[in-house]
């Protein structure tokens, strides 16, 4: 018997729970930080969902990924707040200082890029995440700052 | 019954209509490029926009009430509706002149309809790769105006889940899962998404130009054949009414197309018939994997091999008429002409996509040492070449189809219509078994368009039970049923079953007119009272038979006495039957 | 067995009575913050650090440290309420670990053990906040009545506070059609943005037979970037929202209740999962609630980052595990809804406020707001105000009031120009009518909607073209893609604004702006494509100048191709 793979048990635990399917999507890429064809196919299988169902979904939501992002995910906050207070300049920084754009990687898969829509910090405005970390009151100065944070901790790991 | 007023019109109609039909009941024709009747209502497109009460709605989904007053016209609601098309179309290339739909568009007409006259708004035009990796039906996402239909009709009705939405917002294509291209996806080619697409974007996998290569080649002999459905179709194309039966004048178009010999997949019906009600006969005394199904649908045939693989021995191993042709062409007939089988290419006309796929989908379509049928075209791509050619269709005079493969019964004629196949076989099995002929030639139980269909038949004492499935998507009801007996130990519910992939049987298949006609019912395509009116063109002609039996088709018996022999035996088993593969719904 | 389990059934009256003696046994109460602004700037630490130090100084039966939910400045995060008995409140705002160690050493720990007055020590003075600013003094909290005041994750607290009275009242004194008479007298209106009249929705899904299931949501898919009125009340009192359910689902015959909430709250999911189950194991979920006939169960479904699934039809495809594209209308959810049954969507605001109508009475409620809009409204004041944060304020507040106000105006120097109202869906108010009370109809007078309760301050530095392309470029990115209208109007009319932005727009531009507007408008499927051109068309209403000063001539744009 080969051996099940983790998106089939998460899978078979919420087959017989109605309105499931999206929250097996979830527990699964908030393991393995992403949801590729093989995890689709079991899904797909296990709750018996046509597949092209789960990509229909897999592809509307903002918050699923196909593909394993960068080890730091930065999440630059683009809430109306966080525009006012000029998030936009932070993310062109980081933009520039990665040489990527949102949605990316960076080559080294050390860093991925995104922007998202109020973290619900408003307060704190201009916010970026990362990796669940908040910064607060962001300027385009702080940015290589946080990144080398980032470098030396992984580095250190 | 409901009492409304629209545009100061009476208005009288069931209640759970919509507006939009209720004001076509009063021949006013609100503007739609997404709602088809065969589909719910996705509200995609925001045409049909009319006033109630003052306020805007969508008249194909909102149902008429009571008291209700409607407005279908005014300046607004025009000039709302002229934009919104405007913007559709800046999202949709000007290829017109060179698409397969030109003059046959519903979005071209409704450009035409609403008087667009500008080009203000700049065209946001992504471009993308043409899908024909099925070589059966080709998806052009750049022509797709995202309507919803096709999504719709593959995974609702026909429960194949090989199209889908991906991406959202401007970027929502309509593709296989996660963008996989069709020949990697469940699709079975029945081409209902290109039955009911409004534009181009989706069509059949053009093949007339090998055809017209065929032609040219004086060296090869090309004859070709046509199936039951494309006589009370091809019509359409030019003018004639739904349903009209033209046989005679289809037969004097081929030749004028320069075909050397004209048969017909009548003829090939009435040859499986032979071999599934001998097959059925056997495997019904035997109990040999009943029930038995029909196998003469491709898309069936790959929808059992995908989904249902356990149920492959259940499959009648018949090939489909007009593989039996093309087998039959290539030696029997070669042989009694002394034509070289390698000079000779066989063209089919079908009213169907899948059959593009079916002439390749196995090592035993190449029984008679070649590939028994070189080409499929649909019914349109006909069309196109007698267009192409030139010929005045309209005053061609009848003529017959050749001998011997031209021959048939009316038994032959109905495998287009859905239930025929299987009133077909049952005459000639109630005949195998009993030595007598049936009382009444048709089954009123398994006629019409119901999803499911059932009879029993009383052969003998003993009692068959048959099943229709007019659609595949009807169909996974059925195998859980059956599988749940099998489970269980209990014999099968019946003994024999129909499936017909497209709703209505070929008539309604994919490859099938979609023409525009001002008297038409809209939108064009295929609708129910066209299904009724094309079934009824074949049905009249198997009534009107003077055979409508095919034991009693000469050809076909001169056939196994002078080359194949007994039935289901030998030479008939090796060139007329076939074999299925179980195959992964995604590659 | 039943009868045993029915004799442990939780007793609310007792359960309150025993946490109240208990807190009355504490000298003081440390409030610490610990909603998602706050832990973002590290209360997680600082809650740590105190409660390390009263144990330290063996003060735990003096003084009780409690998490708390939102307390509303969250600008001014972390957050710390201090209330010793006899001494007067405390709130310290921007506090650290350092600020922390001396807020204990210097007042809370000397402060517990002195009978006399004690002042808050100098060198905290930039960490004091006045409790009497108007930003505190000028709410009318209804809503946020509980949060920041109670542990959200305590259900006793929860009850000490009146918690499940309201519930306890409708089951045994109300009938289901009462409940509905007296929310619909209060004149609730959904705080969602539609502004429907939450009595007439509970009398639609009533009339509605049961026949074998009916579904009461919970719309939690709080999605205007810069509103977090939703977040705050889950995370903050999370049982008043569930209790608000109950009280629905009894009122309209439901069976099951479902909660949607955006992924991207995991604290809120969190502490309303907690509610979930401590309700469950105290017997006021499941079978026979309170020993009567009531039967209900809830679950939680997660969103998955899409603005649209606020809508109501296309929350429901979401629950269903399909994409969030909203349908038709006819038929309606409460006749048709999740799974095809009858269900009722309500947002959380709205849930949150039942509870309080039920217990108080309607005509409690209907005392605050206008004629037409009834209660208070909770608003994610942000933007270029000094005060922002969560607010609550009887409907009809002017604006003037909330933003010079509660607000404290705008920061350094600048000048009041316009309030943007309704996020994405919504418009801008200018200046010149900061007289206008806040309430459904006004706002829409003006070409805004009241939406979930976004309100941004925005400066006179601000350009409103940026503005409204800022706006439309969300919606463009939230268009579900199904009807034309919104899924081409909207990129065409961000093309035009940009193009008119970058000084390369003409005249005609502009009016085709303005057609595709209209047409989306009145043509798109959802309320997101009929109210997306709005930030355009409210901002060209008042200011079209800002527009008509960055075209060009016709010729001149030629020649920039």
């Amino acid at each position: 018997m080969a051996e099940v793979s983790q998106a089939a048990q998460v899978a078979s635990k919420w087959r017989k729970k109605r309105g499931s399917l999206i929250m097996a999507l979830h527990e699964i890429q908030g393991v393995k930080g992403y949801i590729d064809w093989q995890d689709a196919m079991d899904v797909s299988r296990e709750m018996n969902i046509p597949l092209a169902r789960i990509y229909e979904v897999l592809t509307f939501y903002n918050f699923f990924k196909l593909e394993a992002p960068g080890k730091a995910v930065i999440s630059v906050c683009t809430g109306t707040a966080c525009y006012l207070k000029g998030n936009d300049k932070v993310l062109e920084k980081f933009k520039s200082e990665l040489g990527i754009n949102e949605g990316e990687s960076t080559a080294d898969k050390m860093f991925h890029l995104q922007s998202v829509r109020c973290v619900g910090c408003c307060g704190l405005a201009p916010v970026c995440v990362v990796n669940g970390k908040t910064y607060g009151r962001m300027t385009p100065e702080a940015v290589p700052g946080i990144l080398d944070e980032w470098r030396q901790a992984f580095k250190e790991e | 019954m409901v009492k409304l007023k629209i545009d100061n019109f009476d208005v009288d109609v069931a209640e759970g209509t919509s507006i939009l039909d209720a004001a076509r009941s009063v021949q006013i024709d609100i503007p739609t490029l997404c709602k088809h009747p065969d589909v719910d209502p996705s509200a995609g497109c925001g045409m049909c926009i009319v006033k109630v009460g003052g306020r805007i709605m969508r008249s194909c989904s909102t149902p008429v009430a009571e008291g209700m007053e409607v407005v279908t016209n005014d300046k607004e609601l025009q000039e709302t509706r002229k934009t919104v098309l405007e913007l559709i179309l800046s999202n949709h290339p000007n290829y017109c002149l060179k698409c397969a739909r030109s003059g046959q568009c519903e979005l071209q007409d409704m450009a035409m309809r609403m008087g667009v006259d500008r080009d203000e708004i700049h065209k946001i035009l992504k471009p993308e790769e043409i899908d024909d990796s099925t070589q059966a039906i080709v998806l052009d996402p750049l022509k797709c105006i995202v309507c919803g239909r096709c999504v719709d009709i593959c995974q609702n009705q026909q429960n194949v889940w090989a199209l889908s939405y991906l991406n959202r917002g401007l970027a929502t294509k309509i593709t296989g899962a996660n963008d996989a291209r069709l020949a990697d996806t469940p699709c079975i080619k029945c081409g209902q998404c290109a039955a009911h697409c409004p534009t181009g974007a989706i069509t059949e996998y053009d093949e007339t130009a090998k055809v017209w290569d065929m032609l040219k080649d004086k060296e090869l002999v090309t004859v070709v054949q046509i199936a039951p459905a494309v006589r009370v179709a091809l019509g359409e194309e030019f003018g004639y009414e739904f349903g009209k039966n033209l046989t005679g004048k289809i037969y004097a178009a081929l030749r004028r197309l320069g075909f050397a010999k004209v048969f017909d997949t009548n003829f090939g019906a009435d040859l499986t018939i032979i071999e599934e009600a001998t097959e059925f006969v056997r495997r019904f005394k035997e109990k040999d994997h009943l029930p038995m199904f029909t196998s003469c649908c491709p898309a069936w045939v790959d929808y059992v091999e995908k989904y249902y693989p356990e149920y492959l021995p259940n499959l009648s191993s018949c090939k489909s008429p007009h593989q039996m042709v093309g087998a039959v062409a290539k030696t029997y007939y070669a042989q009694k002409t002394g034509i070289d089988a390698s000079k000779i290419r066989v063209v089919s006309i079908m009213p169907c996509t899948a059959k593009k796929w079916e002439v390749r989908r196995h090592e035993t379509m190449r029984a008679s040492g070649y590939q028994d049928v070189d080409v499929v075209l649909t019914t349109r791509e006909l069309a196109k070449m007698i267009r192409q050619s030139g010929i005045n269709f309209h005053n061609l005079k009848d003529e017959e189809a050749d001998s011997p493969l031209g021959e048939y019964s009316g038994a032959g004629t109905i495998f287009g219509v859905t239930g025929g196949v299987m009133t077909a076989a049952l005459r000639t099995a109630y005949f195998y078994i009993t030595g007598q002929e049936l009382g009444t030639l048709n089954f009123d139980d398994i006629e019409g368009l119901d999803g499911i269909k059932a009879a029993e038949v009383d052969i003998n004492g003993t009692k068959v039970r048959i099943v229709v499935v007019n659609g595949v998507g009807n169909v996974a009801e059925l195998m859980e049923n059956l599988k749940a007996a099998e489970a269980a130990g209990e014999e099968p519910s019946c003994h024999f079953i129909e499936v017909m992939a497209c709703r209505g049987g070929c008539i309604a298949g994919g490859g099938q007119p979609k023409v525009m006609m001002p008297n038409l019912p809209k939108p064009w395509g295929i609708n129910d009272e066209i299904r009724r009116l094309r079934s009824q063109g074949l049905n009249n002609e198997d009534e009107q038979a003077a055979n409508r039996l095919s034991h009693h088709n000469q050809s076909i018996k001169q056939l196994y006495s002078e080359y194949l022999g007994k039935p289901g035996e030998g030479k008939a088993h090796e060139l007329l039957h076939t074999k299925y593969r179980q195959r992964d719904v995604y590659k | 067995m039943a009868e045993m389990d029915l004799d442990k059934r939780f007793d609310i009256h007792e359960t309150a009575k025993n946490k109240l003696a208990e807190i009355e046994k504490f000298m003081c109460n440390i409030y610490c913050c610990h909603s998602t602004g706050c832990k973002s700037s590290g209360s997680d630490d600082i809650l740590d650090l105190i409660k390390n130090m009263v144990a330290e100084y063996e003060v735990e039966d003096k003084i009780r440290v409690v998490a708390t939910g939102c307390m509303g400045l969250c600008a001014q995060g972390p957050l710390i309420r201090v209330e010793i008995k006899g001494k007067k409140d405390a709130l310290f705002k921007r506090v650290d670990l350092e600020s922390a160690k001396v807020i204990m050493e210097k007042y809370v720990l000397p402060a517990v053990q002195t009978e006399s007055e004690f002042a808050v020590p100098a060198e905290l003075e930039e960490h004091v906040l006045s409790l009497e600013l108007p930003f505190f003094t000028k709410q009318e909290k209804v809503v946020l009545k509980n949060a920041g005041h109670m542990d959200p994750e305590d259900i006793a607290e929860y009850m000490a506070r009146g918690g499940y009275l309201a519930l306890e009242k409708a089951l045994k004194n109300m009938t289901p059609a009462e409940v509905v008479a007296e929310i619909k007298k209060s004149g609730l209106r959904g705080r969602g943005g539609g502004g429907f009249s939450t009595g007439m929705k509970w009398e639609l899904a009533a009339k509605v037979p049961t026949v074998d299931e009916k579904f009461i949501i919970c719309n939690g898919d709080e999605g205007d970037p810069g509103a977090y009125m939703d977040r705050s009340i889950l995370e903050g009192d999370p049982h008043a929202v569930i209790e608000g359910m109950m009280i629905a689902a009894y009122a309209i015959g439901a069976t099951e209740g479902w909660f949607y909430v955006r992924a991207e709250y995991p604290l809120a999911v969190e502490r309303l999962e907690k509610a979930i189950k401590a309700c469950k194991k105290n017997r006021l979920l499941g079978n026979n609630i309170m020993g009567t006939d009531f039967c209900f169960n809830v679950d939680i479904r997660l969103g998955a980052g899409a603005f649209v699934c606020g809508e109501e039809t296309a929350l429901i495809h979401s629950i269903e595990g399909a994409r969030g594209t909203p349908r038709p209308r006819p038929p309606y959810p409460t006749n048709k809804g999740l799974w095809g049954k009858p269900s009722c969507v309500n947002n959380v605001e709205t849930l949150a406020n039942v509870p309080k109508i039920l217990l108080k009475g309607a005509d409690w409620f209907a005392s605050f707001g206008t004629e037409t809009s009834k209660g208070t409204k909770v608003f994610a004041l942000t933007g270029q105000v000094e005060h922002s944060g969560l607010i609550e304020v009887p409907m009809g507040t002017t604006i003037k009031e909330i933003v010079n106000e509660i607000g404290g105006g705008v920061p350094n120097g600048k000048k009041l120009k316009a309030v943007q109202t309704g996020g994405p869906s919504g418009g801008v108010i200018p200046e010149e009518y900061m007289d206008m009370p806040v309430c459904y109809e006004e706002l829409k007078k003006l070409g805004s909607i009241m939406g979930s309760g976004g309100m941004i301050v925005i400066d006179d530095t601000s350009d409103m073209v940026s503005l409204a392309k800022f706006y439309l470029d969300f919606t463009v990115d939230e268009s579900c893609g199904k009807c034309a209208p919104c899924r081409i109007g909207g990129k065409q009319m961000l093309n035009l604004l940009d193009k008119i932005n970058k000084g390369k727009g003409t005249a005609k531009d502009l009016a085709l702006l303005k057609r595709i507007a209209s047409a989306m408008q009145k043509a798109s499927l959802c309320g997101l494509g009929q109210t997306a051109p709005n930030p355009v068309l409210s901002t060209l209403r008042f200011y079209e100048k800002e527009y008509t000063d960055k075209l060009v001539e016709e010729h001149a744009a030629t020649e920039e191709k």
